[in-house]
C-alpha cells in the first residue's frame, strides 16, 4: 500500500509543473515563428509598396503587380464560380438526403479529396486540360483547378451550416403543405446562409494562396488579362513570391515581398472576417444526425 | 415516384466530388501508361533521373520512343519525401500535442479562443509565404546558428555531423513542414480533448491526481486513436507539399542525403521544378514520367488520407 509521502507529492508536483512548461514551449515554438513570418512580411512588404504596383504591369523583374493582382483576382472569382454552386449543392444533398450509403461515401471521398496534393491536381489539370484539350496556360484551366481544390471545403461548410437548421422548422414547412423544394430554398437556405459564406470565404482564402496547381495550369504572363479564357497565360501573386524572390535583383526582392505583403494582408483580413462569422453561429459541429 | 428536378440536380451535383477522384486517377493513370511501361520497377528503385541526349533521334526500347539515355528513376525522391515528411513529424507531434494541451486545459475561456486563432493562422499561411520565409530567415539561421549548435552538441552521430552548407536542405525543410503540420494535428488533438466525458476527468481528480496527472493519466489515453489519426493526416499533408519545401530544400538531383543539412528533393517539389526542362523532351517520356510521380502521389496520399479518416472519422471541422 502506498503511504503518504511528502517527498513523491513534492515530486509529482514538480513534474507538473514541467509539463505545464513544456505546454507552453510547444505553442510558443509555432506562435514565435508565426509572428516572425508576419513581422517579416509586413516589415519588407510595407518598404516596397508603392502607388506604381497598383497602376504598372511587371516589367520583366521590375515594375508593377497590376497584372498580378488582377490575375489572382480573375483566377480566385473565376475558381468560386465552379466551386461554389458545385458546392453548395453538394452541400445540401449531404445534409438533407445523405444519410444513405452514397451520402456516407460521398462525405467520406469528400475528406479525402482535401487531402490530395494540391501540385497532383495542378498535374492533373496540365495533362487533361492544358495538354489534352489544348487550352495551353490559361485562366480557365487555372480556375478550375482552383475549383477541384476547394469544392469539398464549401461542401463541407454548408452541410454543417444545413444540419445546424433545427428539423422542427423544415416540419413546419411541411406541415404548411410546402413542397421539398420550398422548404430547403424558403426556410433552410436562409437560416444556412451564414455558414454557406463561411465555407465560400474560407474557399477564397485558399485559393488565394496557392501557387503549386496554378504553375502549369495558368502559366505566368507579364500583361495584363485581355480577358480571353483559353490560350492566353495569366499572371498571378504567389508566382511572383516564389519566382522572383529566386533573383538576384533588389527590384525582384522587393516585388516579391510586395506580392507576399498583399496575399497575407488578404488572407489574415479573410480569417479574421470568418472567425467573427464563426463566433456569431458559433455551434460550428457536424451533425449528430 | 415523380421526377424531381432540384434532387436530379443535387444528386448530379454530389457525384461531381467522387468523379473528381476518379478522374484523377484515370487521367493520370492513361497519361503516364507509356512512361509506367518503359520505366518498369526500375523507377522505384533507380536513383538517375536522366533526360538523355533530347538533341539526337530518339530510339525506340521497351516498346516505347524515348530519347538515347533517357532514365527516369525516382528513389533519390521517395527517400527525401520520406525523410523531410518523417523528421517534420518527429518534430510536429511532440509539439502538437504540447499546443493542443495547452489550448484545450490549459487556459481561461477567454483567452483560449485568441490563441486558438493563432494557431488557426498557421494553417492559414500559405505555403509559398512560408517558403518565403524559410528563404529569407530560416536557412540563414540554419546555416549559422542552428546547424552549428547541433552539430556541436549532437555531432558526434554522423547524421548531425559533416559539412552544414548553406542551409538549404533536409533541416529547413523539415522544419517549414512541422510548422505546416502543427496546426493540423494541434486542432484536431485539441478537439478531441475537448470531447473527453467529464466523468473521466472527475474519475482522475477524485483520486488526487494533479490537474497535469489528469490530462496525461486520463485525458490523453483516452484520444490515443485521434492523435495517430491526426498524425497521419498531418503526414498526408507533409508528403504532398510542394512551394515550401521547394523554397528551402535546396534541390539535390541524383545523390542521396549524406546527413541532416544535406540539400534534398521531394517528389512533390520535383515536379514543379522540373516540366520545364521535361518539356523540351521531343517524345513527351519525362512529361509523361513526371505524371507517374504525379500518380504514385495521388495513391499515396488517397491511402494516408483513408486510414486517418477511418482512425478520426470526418472532420469535425469543415476547415480542416
Amino acid at each position: 500500500m502506498l503511504r503518504y509521502s511528502p517527498t513523491r507529492l513534492l515530486k509529482r508536483r514538480a513534474l507538473s509543473a514541467i509539463g505545464w512548461t513544456l505546454a507552453v514551449a510547444s505553442f510558443l515554438l509555432v506562435a514565435i515563428p508565426l509572428l516572425d513570418i508576419l513581422y517579416t512580411v509586413f516589415r519588407k512588404g510595407l518598404s516596397a509598396l508603392s502607388l506604381s504596383l497598383f497602376t504598372t504591369v511587371t516589367n520583366g523583374i521590375s515594375g508593377g503587380l497590376l497584372n498580378a493582382i488582377t490575375g489572382t483576382l480573375a483566377l480566385v472569382f473565376g475558381a468560386l464560380l465552379f466551386a461554389a454552386p458545385v458546392g453548395i449543392l453538394a452541400g445540401i444533398y449531404l445534409s438533407e438526403f445523405g444519410r444513405a450509403r452514397f451520402g456516407r461515401s460521398v462525405r467520406f471521398l469528400d475528406d479525402v479529396l482535401t487531402g490530395v496534393p494540391s501540385i497532383v491536381l495542378g498535374y492533373f489539370s496540365y495533362v487533361t486540360l492544358v495538354i489534352g484539350l489544348g487550352w495551353q496556360f490559361s485562366v480557365l484551366a487555372g480556375s478550375i483547378t482552383l475549383a477541384i481544390m476547394v469544392v469539398p471545403y464549401v461542401a463541407r461548410f454548408t452541410e454543417i451550416a444545413f444540419l445546424q437548421v433545427p428539423n422542427s422548422l423544415r416540419e413546419a414547412g411541411y406541415a404548411l403543405g410546402f413542397k421539398e423544394f420550398t422548404v430547403i430554398t424558403r426556410i433552410a437556405l436562409p437560416l444556412a446562409l451564414p455558414g454557406i459564406l463561411t465555407g465560400v470565404l474560407f474557399a477564397l482564402a485558399i485559393s488565394l494562396g496557392e501557387t503549386a496547381p496554378l504553375i502549369y495550369t495558368a502559366g505566368w504572363s507579364n500583361f495584363l488579362w485581355n480577358g480571353r479564357l483559353i490560350h492566353e497565360p495569366i499572371g498571378y501573386l504567389t508566382y511572383v513570391i516564389w519566382s522572383f524572390i529566386n533573383q538576384p535583383f533588389r527590384s525582384a526582392h522587393a516585388l516579391a515581398f510586395a506580392a507576399a505583403f498583399l496575399v497575407i494582408v488578404m488572407v489574415l483580413l479573410i480569417n479574421i472576417g470568418l472567425s467573427l462569422l464563426l463566433k456569431r453561429n458559433r455551434p460550428l459541429r457536424p451533425g449528430q444526425s | 415516384m415523380t421526377l424531381r428536378p432540384f434532387r436530379i440536380m443535387l444528386v448530379l451535383a454530389t457525384s461531381l466530388i467522387p468523379l473528381a477522384l476518379l478522374a484523377i486517377l484515370v487521367f493520370l493513370a492513361k497519361y503516364s501508361w507509356p512512361a509506367i511501361h518503359f520505366n518498369g520497377w526500375h523507377f522505384l528503385s533507380g536513383h538517375t533521373w536522366n533526360l538523355g541526349n533530347l538533341y539526337a533521334n530518339p530510339v525506340r526500347q521497351r516498346g516505347q520512343l524515348a530519347p538515347i539515355g533517357a532514365n527516369y528513376g525516382i528513389l533519390v525522391f521517395i527517400v527525401g519525401t520520406l525523410l523531410t515528411s518523417g523528421i517534420a513529424l518527429l518534430i510536429a507531434i511532440p509539439v502538437s500535442i504540447g499546443v493542443a494541451v495547452f489550448l484545450a486545459e490549459g487556459l481561461k475561456t477567454r483567452l483560449r479562443g485568441a490563441l486558438s486563432f493563432i494557431v488557426e493562422l498557421l494553417a492559414a499561411v500559405p505555403s509559398v509565404v512560408y517558403g518565403l520565409w524559410g528563404y529569407v530567415v530560416l536557412t540563414p539561421l540554419v546555416a549559422h546558428d542552428l546547424g552549428p549548435g547541433l552539430r556541436a552538441v549532437l555531432g558526434f552521430l554522423p547524421v548531425f555531423s559533416g559539412p552544414i552548407g548553406s542551409g538549404y536542405g533536409l533541416l529547413s525543410a523539415s522544419i517549414v513542414l512541422a510548422l505546416m503540420v502543427v496546426p493540423i494535428i494541434a486542432a484536431t488533438v485539441r478537439d478531441a480533448l475537448a470531447q473527453v466525458p467529464p466523468e473521466t476527468k472527475e474519475a482522475a481528480y477524485a483520486l488526487g491526481a494533479t490537474h497535469f496527472e489528469v490530462v496525461r493519466f486520463a485525458m490523453l489515453p483516452t484520444v490515443r486513436v485521434n492523435i495517430i489519426g491526426a498524425c497521419i493526416l498531418g503526414l498526408g499533408r507533409a508528403l504532398g507539399e510542394t512551394m515550401a519545401v521547394l523554397m528551402v530544400s535546396g534541390g539535390a538531383l541524383n545523390y542521396f542525403p549524406r546527413n541532416i543539412y544535406s540539400p534534398i528533393t521531394t517528389m512533390a517539389s520535383f515536379i514543379v521544378s522540373q516540366l520545364d526542362s521535361a518539356m523540351q523532351d521531343p517524345t513527351g517520356m519525362a512529361v509523361r514520367s513526371l505524371a507517374e510521380i504525379a500518380l504514385i502521389l495521388f495513391i499515396i496520399a488517397v491511402i494516408t488520407n483513408i486510414i486517418a479518416r477511418l482512425l478520426t472519422g470526418t472532420s469535425r471541422h469543415a476547415s480542416l
